[in-house]
């Protein structure tokens, strides 16, 4: 399609470029530099005491120090190793359930699929409120387990209950990217690999999986950033000993009240997101599959 | 060669091999029995995991609840503002990026898309920073309702007007341009032509994007909790207080609530945006 050069028509175009990205700058941008300008601040001291609504800014690198201190660093690995197991958990799942949609009669296809990704609709707190129910220790597992004379468990409070929840919140995320790659897979090659004597094995390890590599980066990209900044999962549904850095984050602005701090923490989170992010871009560019 | 093969047992047959359908219902259930069981129980006459009886009392009393009812007629409103003000940002900047050419056109995009990649938590935390700097945290404490929501309402349409102009630009990609030069030739002005050609073939999307942002906002807690005072508590906020506190039969009876309200929003939604039957 020819686009319009934007100085042909100026007058439409900064009537619908303007407000759109006065918002941006004043909702996002702006805040944003600000958190940034914070997490290399402290706070001011006035009259000898140090205040809580003063900062020094641009002043000290100290949060970052902190930050890199080891009862951080344990926070941003767990978020790491927690995402990365139920972002692993999500791909051993959501794969073979696309590809059943994708190979599915034509007729049932839709309703496959929204039986998968409808649960995204509802709210996240209610679902994991909705595990944290089932779970706990009085809960429906609990209960029906203690009618054969098993239990009650302490199925909350540890990781692997975190990365349940993970799973349950973030699946969905996985499964459309795949099902849109998978969706337009030719076929034929498959057959062909097929008549030629590869197994099904090899057909999948040679032909579907290189072919359908897009959707799965993808996918991973959509879960494991979420799974990185959650904090809710791990308040809910892991407790205190749980914690990883979204909690630490949470936690310097409503509790500890060190928003520096806090700011640097963010900022680490958005460092580790971006390296995601730049990861997708260059596997994106290398594999030649499908367009996700 | 002629085999008999059974269902399941074609080369291409993935959907039918049995330990695929079983995973498929093992999934289902994963997915849906919590929810079920959330929505079982809010009938359920006491708070513990067994079933002792029937009742709407859960539903009565979180209705004069007058907390959990404040909340819920927050969170409503906020969508609703947010909603008609994000679908027209986010359909201008659809606009914006689909007609024109302009410098540094791949960093807007990506710049535009921002707010669906960076992580929530630290979206909030910066827009909390920004209105207690600015004072707004604190100014608007006093206005009266609903405009002490306002904060909330311009952090929500910060974050969804993006996912607005992402379903209305797939939309406009099957525009033909030569219906709005058609309508210039005849003699309509820009603004005629805007209204009369290019509104009508968006208003699917336009719908159906405006539903999206509707349950974004309904659904948003992470960036609420931190842009909300103590008097503009939203439903997820408010929610999220009380399972703190622990589980209580009021707070399955108004997620049902919820429940239903967005799914009935999401469905709307998808048939609005599915694409037509073709013969038309």
């Amino acid at each position: 399609m020819i686009l319009d050069d934007w100085k042909d028509y100026k007058r439409v175009f900064l009537t619908l470029a303007t407000p759109g990205s006065l918002w941006m700058l004043l909702f996002f941008i702006i805040p944003m530099a600000f958190l940034f300008v914070l997490s290399f601040s402290s706070k001011a001291i006035v009259d000898g005491e140090t205040s809580t609504t003063a900062y020094d800014y641009f002043n000290t690198v100290s949060n970052y120090v902190a930050a890199g201190g080891e009862s951080y660093l344990v926070l941003l690995w767990r978020a790491i190793w927690t995402g990365t197991i139920a972002t692993a958990i999500c791909l051993a799942l959501a794969y073979p359930l696309a590809m059943a949609v994708c190979f599915a009669p034509s007729k049932l296809r839709p309703l496959l699929l929204l039986l998968l990704i409808l649960p995204f609709w509802i709210n996240l707190l209610i679902r994991t409120y909705a595990m944290y129910s089932i779970f706990r220790t009085t809960g429906v597992v609990n209960q029906t387990l203690g009618i054969v004379g098993l239990g009650p468990y302490e199925m909350l409070n540890n990781s692997p209950a975190v990365i349940m929840g993970l799973v349950y919140v973030y699946l969905p995320f996985m499964v459309l990217p795949l099902y849109s790659t998978i969706e337009k897979l030719d076929r034929s090659f498959l057959e062909a690999s097929l008549d030629l004597g590869a197994t099904q094995a090899t057909t999948f390890w040679r032909v579907t999986w290189p072919l359908t590599l897009p959707g799965v980066i993808t996918g991973i990209i959509l879960v494991f950033i979420p799974c990185l900044g959650t904090f809710l999962t791990s308040d809910i549904l892991g407790g205190p000993n749980n914690w990883n850095i979204g909690n630490a984050i949470q936690n310097q602005f409503l509790e500890a009240n060190n928003w520096p701090f806090g700011a640097a923490l963010s900022f680490i989170l958005m460092y580790a997101t971006f390296v995601a992010l730049i990861v997708r871009a260059l596997f994106a560019r290398r594999s030649r599959g499908v367009d996700a | 060669m002629s085999v008999n093969l059974k269902p399941g047992q074609g080369p291409l047959d993935y959907a039918r091999r049995p330990w695929i359908i079983a995973l498929f219902a093992a999934v289902l259930l994963f997915l849906y029995a919590p929810i079920a069981s959330l929505i079982v129980f809010s009938f359920n006459v006491d708070k513990s995991g067994v079933w002792h009886g029937f009742t709407f009392m859960n539903y009565v009393k979180a209705w004069h609840n007058e907390q959990i009812f404040y909340a819920l007629s927050n969170s409503l409103t906020i969508a609703l503002i947010s909603t008609f003000f994000s679908t027209i940002l986010g359909a201008m900047t659809a606009l914006t990026l689909w007609r024109f050419k302009f410098p540094f056109k791949n960093a807007y995009e990506g710049f535009v898309a921002l707010p669906i990649v960076v992580p929530e938590i630290c979206m909030g935390i910066s827009l909390s920073m920004f209105f207690s700097y600015t004072g707004m945290m604190g100014a608007v404490r006093d206005w009266v309702w609903p405009l002490n929501l306002i904060n909330i309402i311009f952090a929500h349409i910060a974050f969804s007007f993006p996912f607005v102009a992402v379903v209305v630009r797939s939309r406009l990609v099957g525009f033909n341009r030569q219906l709005e030069e058609a309508s210039k030739d005849l003699g309509a002005t820009e603004l005629q032509t805007f209204m009369n050609v290019l509104v009508p073939f968006m208003a699917p999307a336009l719908v159906a994007s405006a539903l999206l942002a509707f349950t974004l906002s309904l659904d948003d807690f992470v960036i609420t909790l931190f842009t909300s005072g103590p008097g503009s508590v939203t439903f997820p906020v408010k929610i999220y207080g009380m399972v703190k506190r622990g589980v209580d039969m009021q707070i399955n009876a108004a997620s049902t609530v919820l429940i239903v309200i967005t799914l009935a929003a999401t469905l709307i939604a998808m048939k609005m945006q599915a694409p037509e039957k073709s013969g038309h």
